[in-house]
């Protein structure tokens, strides 16, 4: 009992960046936008927040600007598939390019620099809650940002007019467009929040998850952030209950072998996109047709006119 | 960013600016490239030298960049058809892997045999592979609506873990001292050198032959009509008696068999056993390879011999300049971007307009 | 079309190579004579760790002899497509390659086999040739003397050892862990997390929270990235660093490291090539040649330091090893001893078992 709240620690910081990136893919994805380069804008996140961390010794102005790097990366994505209305997939993919070469270029002269931890915060009263109070309650500030971050997609994709006005340009943009919507603006601001994103998860790899620079670090977890999304199939809650899985799984995977419980690694290791593919065909059997992609997700808008 | 663009499509685009259009996105791509270098430090014109001249003008390294375009090709092929018919199959890495792990497979189980009937077996069986591991996301789509972006994509990664698990626990070299890796085949599972001194493989003739036959089958068959149909005007497919449900499992059937035969080939000619990674992001590649070459057999063909250049030439370019391989990786994301950018120009014209669209 | 396209094609390229060969032969008489020793690294070389300390070991040659060698190194070769690389840099004048990572036995042999005026050093493999020398060292001397320090530092009894992967060099390097902390204290426990991959710092660290998780409280890893020792220090645990001197990264609670040094090797075997005497050979050794080296010794007392001290100039002596018999396997049997009073390198080099007081199976 005393590791629980260790254990659930550990599950938590395993799966904030994974969540802070889905859920940017999220609502770019609600948009009707399909962003494949969560991996490059991750990266670049990373590379830009430690390197701006290091130049200004702040790791909070690193945060900043690890988010707005991965950010700008998503204006060039946006660039493309807005005004010149390329294939998203493609695009995507030379994002992911680009960011892994972008961020190797940029982190150059910062392997093997150290940082110092940011002090975690500790809610006062309810970090004294036993068990639950210790995990939830004392933690980094991005954790408890992320936190916000949930509530602030949630309520601004379901209970807001532009969330209601995001969904019906994703769900058809020609629709959308007849209705006199601003489809491109819309998805320009998807597609920069999807970036700012994945661009905060990047910075918390390198500043608070592990605290230093080397390439190749987000070793595919934006990849994963995108298979939450499909996970989720539209709805937060299903993205942070995907998350925080996807994070206990790989923490208990350690606990099992450091407790000396033989089990075959690569099935558990499989079982999250093995989940995200039977949760998808449950949806669909249970007759949701779709199941929770945006209708016009992935083609490109060009209004007739 | 100003929303008073618009995009007007073109009524006709001529041949010149068709074909012009991917060279001068190239140059743009390398003028960039080259002020970047530049930056860094370095000659632009000796970089260009030793990214583009060189391994097109060494024999040796030609052959190396012809082996380099094999699997390229062969997936990209394809994917092309996928592609064509707005069916989106990014899974195609994890194709490539079954393949290699079905055709390894074969010739693990015949370690020791010799004949010719091994290598034939092999192919037939990573084409298999490849397409049973299609057959899942094409299945998926038809029967349940589910896209196959992203189930296409999420069974890569247990096609990575299948491998791994394979070479570390049944598949696992007793001699190898516990490395994760399978027995190496023996020679008459493995592709041999076509010149002596060199390594190019018949691989390359079947990947040019896929070209071929890809070629004659969007021009000449009804097939490849269907195909182009489906992904331009579905409806008006439809109507036309071409059933979107097959069009979907066949183009997965297509592209996963020639990735399957791709991984095969990279097993047998390149690697020589079953070892985790032997992937190497060349289904992904292979996506960016399809769209440099917009989509077209012959298209496809010169840009996977692109491509192989330019990841030769990072090679040498890390020897002779010091020059780091992000820098090529970045290259090449920047080189689809212009082209994906130069590609729009072509079909669209751009209009400045005063009201926001 | 095709046929004359590329008969253009070659006779083109044929006229060019010519003139390459023939500027080629040109640049050398020129400049002196230069000895080109090239490197081929798995991983890149800001990974700071198995691949950062071979480039330092390569920065040392160009130290060593100021203007008589040019070193280049190639990094992030995937071991599955290795053997192009190997060869450009041989038919690009290197005359002394090292491959530093086992995937590249194969290949090496290959290419060696082609250009048999070259010479290949390659790293933790067991395959030579007449121009194909193998190299390796004993890190796990290093970790029966870090094991000692943490079965005397610990308060819980309980060990954590993050691993990447279940090779024999791992498998080594716990059980001497192991038995340098048994010991010292007979009822110290080992806990064994596998990250599966020599790096990847987000599972290293959380294969280290899951081991401080489960009541370790030292921690000591067998993979490349600081990341363990950061999370053990942000939990207030002790650590041991990496491959390279990891102070910087936990001032307060790293007890030492293990610094591989190729260094001393590179440029011996560089001078044997510079003086004509080099020859394949197979080197296996550790502290007594410098190839493993210890960082200092702090945050822990006097007494602890001393046994440590002890410990590694018993070892650098030849007069203990790690393995001295009897070694007793997982399974209750005794290991046959075939080096005298230890076992013999071959033994070490191929372990398979774990030895006996260590709980879990190696994993498939």
């Amino acid at each position: 009992m005393e590791m629980l709240p260790f254990i659930l620690a550990t599950v938590f910081t395993a799966a904030t960046p994974l969540l802070i990136a889905a859920l940017g893919e999220h609502v770019t994805e609600r948009a009707g936008v399909l962003n494949l380069g969560v991996e490059g804008m991750m990266i670049v996140g990373a590379a830009t927040g430690f390197a701006a961390a290091v130049l200004t010794d702040s790791s909070v102005f690193g945060i900043i600007a690890g988010a707005l790097a991965g950010m700008a990366l998503s204006a060039v994505f946006a660039l493309m598939v807005l005004v010149f209305a390329t294939n998203q997939v493609a695009t995507g993919l030379a994002l992911t390019i680009m960011g892994l070469g972008l961020a190797g270029l940029i982190g150059q002269g910062f392997v093997g620099q150290p940082r110092a931890a940011i002090p975690p915060v500790q809610i006062p009263l309810l970090s004294e809650i036993p068990v639950l109070g210790k995990a939830i309650f004392t933690g980094d500030f991005v954790f408890f940002l992320s936190l916000g971050l949930i509530a602030f997609v949630a309520w601004g994709l379901n209970r807001t007019r532009f969330g209601l006005l995001l969904r019906a340009v994703g769900e058809s943009h020609g629709s959308a467009h007849a209705l006199g919507l601003p489809v491109k603006r819309i998805r320009l601001v998807a597609i920069l929040f999807g970036g700012l994103l994945a661009g905060l998860a990047g910075a918390y790899l390198s500043l608070i998850y592990t605290r230093f620079w080397s390439p190749g670090m987000s070793a595919g977890r934006g990849w994963i952030a995108l298979a939450l999304v499909v996970f989720a199939g539209g709805h937060v809650w299903r993205l942070v209950l995907g998350a925080y899985l996807f994070g206990g799984i790989t923490v208990a995977q350690l606990h099992a072998q450091a407790g000396a419980i033989g089990l075959p690694s690569q099935f558990l290791s499989a079982l999250p996109y093995l989940m995200t593919i039977a949760a998808l065909l449950f949806l669909s059997i249970s007759g949701r047709k779709g199941a929770g992609a945006a209708g016009s997700l992935g083609q490109p808008f060009v209004p007739e006119r | 960013m100003s929303f008073n663009l618009a995009l007007v499509p073109r009524r006709d685009v001529s041949l010149i600016r068709q074909v012009l259009t991917p060279v001068v996105a190239l140059l743009v791509a390398l003028l960039i490239g080259g002020v970047i270098v530049w930056l860094m430090g370095r000659s632009p014109a000796k970089a260009f030298d030793v990214f583009l001249r060189e391994p097109l003008t060494d024999p040796w390294a030609l052959q190396e960049v012809l082996l380099k375009s094999t699997p390229l090709m062969l997936i990209s092929i394809g994917l092309i058809f996928c592609f064509r018919a707005n069916r989106w199959n990014i899974g195609a890495e994890g194709q490539f892997l079954l393949g290699g792990i079905f055709g390894g497979g074969v010739a693990i189980a015949t370690h020791g045999l010799t004949g010719p009937w091994i290598l034939p077996l092999m192919m037939l069986a990573g084409a298999l592979g490849g397409m049973l591991y299609a057959a899942i996301p094409a299945m998926l789509r038809n029967r349940f609506g589910i896209s196959e972006i992203l189930t296409s994509l999420m069974l890569v990664y247990v096609a990575e873990l299948l491998l791994d698990y394979l070479v570390r626990g049944p598949w696992r070299d007793p001699k190898g001292f516990n490395f994760p890796q399978s027995v190496p085949f023996t020679d008459a599972a493995q592709l041999q050198p076509l010149f002596e001194g060199g390594r190019l493989h018949a691989g390359f003739a079947l990947a040019l032959l896929a070209v071929l036959v890809a070629i004659l089958v969007f021009r000449r068959s009804l097939f490849g009509f269907a195909v182009r149909a489906s992904g331009e005007a579905p409806r008006a497919a439809n109507f036309a008696g071409f059933n979107e449900q097959r069009i979907t499992l066949v183009v997965f059937l297509i592209s996963g068999g020639l990735a399957g035969l791709a991984g095969m080939i990279e097993v047998s000619g390149q690697v020589g056993q079953l070892r985790p990674g032997f992937g190497q992001g060349l289904g992904f590649t292979a996506i960016i390879v399809a769209f440099l070459g917009r989509l077209s057999p012959v298209g496809a063909m010169l840009s996977s011999l692109v491509i192989a250049v330019l990841l030769i030439g990072a090679e040498s370019a890390q020897v002779s300049l010091k020059l780091p391989f992000d820098l090529t990786r970045f290259f090449m994301g920047l080189l689809l971007i212009t082209v994906l950018a130069g590609e729009s120009l072509n079909r669209y014209r751009l209009e400045f307009r005063k009201e926001a669209a | 079309m095709g046929i004359a396209f590329w008969g253009y094609f070659m006779s083109r390229t044929g006229v060019l190579a010519v003139l390459a060969v023939s500027l080629g032969l040109a640049a050398p008489a020129v400049a002196q004579e230069k000895l080109k020793v090239g490197f081929i690294y798995v991983g890149p070389v800001g990974d700071f760790g198995w691949s950062y300390q071979h480039d330092e070991g390569r920065k040392a040659i160009e130290k060593a002899f100021p203007g008589r060698v040019e070193t280049t190194f190639i990094e992030s070769v995937p071991e599955a497509d290795s053997e192009r690389s190997i060869e450009q840099l041989a038919r690009t004048g290197h005359k002394l390659i090292f491959t530093t990572s086992f995937g590249y036995m194969e290949p090496t042999l290959k290419v060696a086999k082609k250009y048999p005026n070259v010479m290949f050093e390659h790293a933790t493999g067991f395959k030579r040739d007449k121009n194909v020398a193998t190299y390796s060292a004993k890190f796990h001397e290093g970790r029966f003397i870090i094991g000692k320090i943490a079965g005397k530092m610990t308060k819980t009894n309980t060990l954590g050892y993050v691993g990447a992967m279940p090779i024999p060099e791992v498998i080594a390097g716990i059980n001497a862990f192991y038995l340098g902390a048994k010991s010292v204290n007979p009822d110290v426990k080992i806990k064994i997390a596998w990250a599966n991959a020599w790096f990847d710092p987000g599972k290293e660290g959380d294969a280290a929270k899951a081991l401080l998780d489960q009541g370790a409280d030292i921690i000591t890893q067998h993979t490349d990235s600081p990341a363990p020792l950061q999370q053990a220090s942000a939990r207030g645990k002790l650590a041991f660093g990496q491959a390279s001197d990891m102070t910087r990264f936990a001032p307060n609670h790293i007890l030492t490291s293990i610094i591989d040094d190729w260094a001393p090797y590179y440029v011996e075997r560089t001078r044997a090539v510079l003086e004509g005497k080099w020859q394949s050979q197979d080197v296996f050794d550790g502290l007594a040649k410098g190839k493993v080296k210890m960082g200092p010794y702090v945050n822990m007392p006097d007494e602890v330091k001393k046994l440590a001290e002890e410990t590694e100039a018993a070892l650098k002596s030849g007069k203990i090893d790690a393995f001295m018999c009897p070694v007793v396997a997982q399974d209750g049997k005794t290991v046959e001893c075939k080096g005298g009073d230890r076992l013999t390198d071959e033994q070490v080099v191929g372990m398979n078992f774990y030895v006996q007081g260590i709980e879990g199976t190696i994993p498939k």
